[in-house]
């Protein structure tokens, strides 16, 4: 007898070692995340994927399957909190997704539709952050960034490199890159590394590929991120 | 409702391109069904200068002056159903993105030091609304009731807004008509 647990009433089989997500996404089920990738150590900052486990609220991402485990994730509850979060990832950094070349393959973005989100809720905090444009073929626009730490351990766990990291707290909270003048130039990061295609957002961008696929026919234009997130775990990623 | 038991509708574009209301005209022949069902308050298609009692106001833009927080102001007290329509009512858009840079850095390299500039002077004329020092969104200032959201909100966004409103229904944006470019 596989052992298992319940999300939302639904019956679904875990192996021991799994996380919830790793259970949840096996048998189908999506679970809204950003920060969480399946070829990394989950980090469980973005709270997206807050679900209750026997009453109790616990990120998805990090919390191991157990056998008698009640899982809720679809409740209006958890779904009114994710839009709340994804707002407040909006609303810290500065998201103009018109001029943004990312819009339409971006996951924040996609979450955000997903989640039926029609505004912004908090009043915009408009910080003011730099664009690093230094290297060849990379570009890392702050503005962007969520802070999710997916390129840090893109860099250091598939790259073998150390390129970035997540400094100050709060507020100040920012990305660093591990160069002595801090530029993205100085670092021996290649445009072959994961850690250069690893972001959900656009932070760090490709240089000259922008609008190689048109406004419209993007990503998350037509299908929704649950279905792109799903079929990407069936049929690997690239 | 006005007279004819019609919706009355009001518009504005604040700090704005006209790009909502052009998108909104895009809606084409079903603007003749339209038609019948409601009618327009002040809005840059009437020449009605200042708002009535209004089921629906649309409000395009961003707030940057302080005209437009008077607009706004008269919009509300008016409106039952105040909606902000498109990316800059919405966040500020591309207007805000000057929220990075001091208003006094605007203004010198808007009218003094930047290149092609002549007859150098910052426009003083006291009829000139003030400026703010950042663009705000619309539910900085106001209560909003719902959002459009788009760069700009495609017509299908507006007809689905506005016949969930003409037909009683709580108005709702599936999937393919969110947007935010
Ligand atoms: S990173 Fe995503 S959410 Fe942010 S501006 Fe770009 S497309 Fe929009
Ligand atoms: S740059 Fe992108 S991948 Fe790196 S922390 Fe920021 S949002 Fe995450």
């Amino acid at each position: 007898m596989s052992k298992s647990i319940t999300i939302d009433g639904q019956s679904i089989p875990f192996i021991d070692g799994q996380t919830i997500m790793e259970a949840a996404t096996a048998a189908g089920i999506y679970i809204p995340h950003l920060c969480h990738h399946p070829e990394y150590t989950p980090h469980g900052s973005c709270k997206l994927c807050n679900v209750k486990v026997n009453g109790r609220v616990c990120s998805a991402c990090t919390f191991p399957a157990m056998e008698d485990q009640e899982v809720l994730s679809n409740t209006a509850e958890l779904i009114n909190d994710r839009q709340k979060i994804t707002q407040m990832l909006f609303v810290e950094g500065n998201h103009f997704c018109p001029s943004c070349e990312k819009s339409g393959n971006c996951q924040l973005q996609a979450v955000a539709y997903h989640l039926n989100m029609l505004d912004n809720y908090f009043p915009l905090f408009y910080p003011t952050r730099k664009v690093d444009a230094s290297h060849a073929e990379i570009l890392i626009d702050h503005n962007r960034c969520i802070f999710c730490t997916l390129c840090v351990r893109a860099s250091q766990e598939a790259d073998n490199k150390d390129i970035f990291a997540i400094s100050g707290r709060g507020i100040n909270k920012h990305l660093i890159i591990n160069s002595t003048s801090g530029l993205l130039r100085e670092t021996d990061i290649d445009i072959k590394d994961q850690a250069a295609h690893i972001c959900p957002t656009g932070a760090i961008l490709i240089k000259y590929t922008a609008y190689q696929v048109p406004i419209g026919e993007r990503t998350y234009d037509h299908t929704e991120i649950d279905q792109v997130s799903l079929n990407l775990e069936k049929h690997g990623h690239e | 409702m006005g007279m004819n038991n019609k919706i009355r509708i009001a518009t504005t574009s604040l700090a704005g391109c006209f790009g909502c209301h052009m998108s909104f005209l895009d809606i084409d022949e079903r603007i003749l069904q339209l038609a019948e069902l409601v009618e327009f308050d002040r809005s840059p298609l009437t020449d009605i200068e200042h708002c009535t009692n209004c089921d629906i106001g649309l409000i395009e833009g961003g707030v940057c002056n302080s005209e437009n927080v008077h607009v706004l102001r008269e919009f509300r007290k008016n409106c039952k159903i105040l909606v902000a329509v498109g990316a800059c009512a919405i966040n500020g858009g591309l207007p805000a993105m000057r929220n990075f840079i001091t208003l006094e850095d605007c203004l010198n390299e808007a009218y003094l030091s930047g290149i092609g500039v002549e007859n150098a002077h910052i426009p003083n004329d006291p009829e000139l609304p003030l400026l703010l020092d950042k663009v705000r969104p619309l539910h900085e200032v106001v209560k909003i009731d719902f959002y459009l959201p788009g760069c700009p909100p495609s017509a299908d966004v507006f007809w689905k807004f506005l016949t969930d409103i003409i037909e009683g229904r709580e108005p709702f944006l599936p999937y393919e008509l969110i947007h935010y470019d």
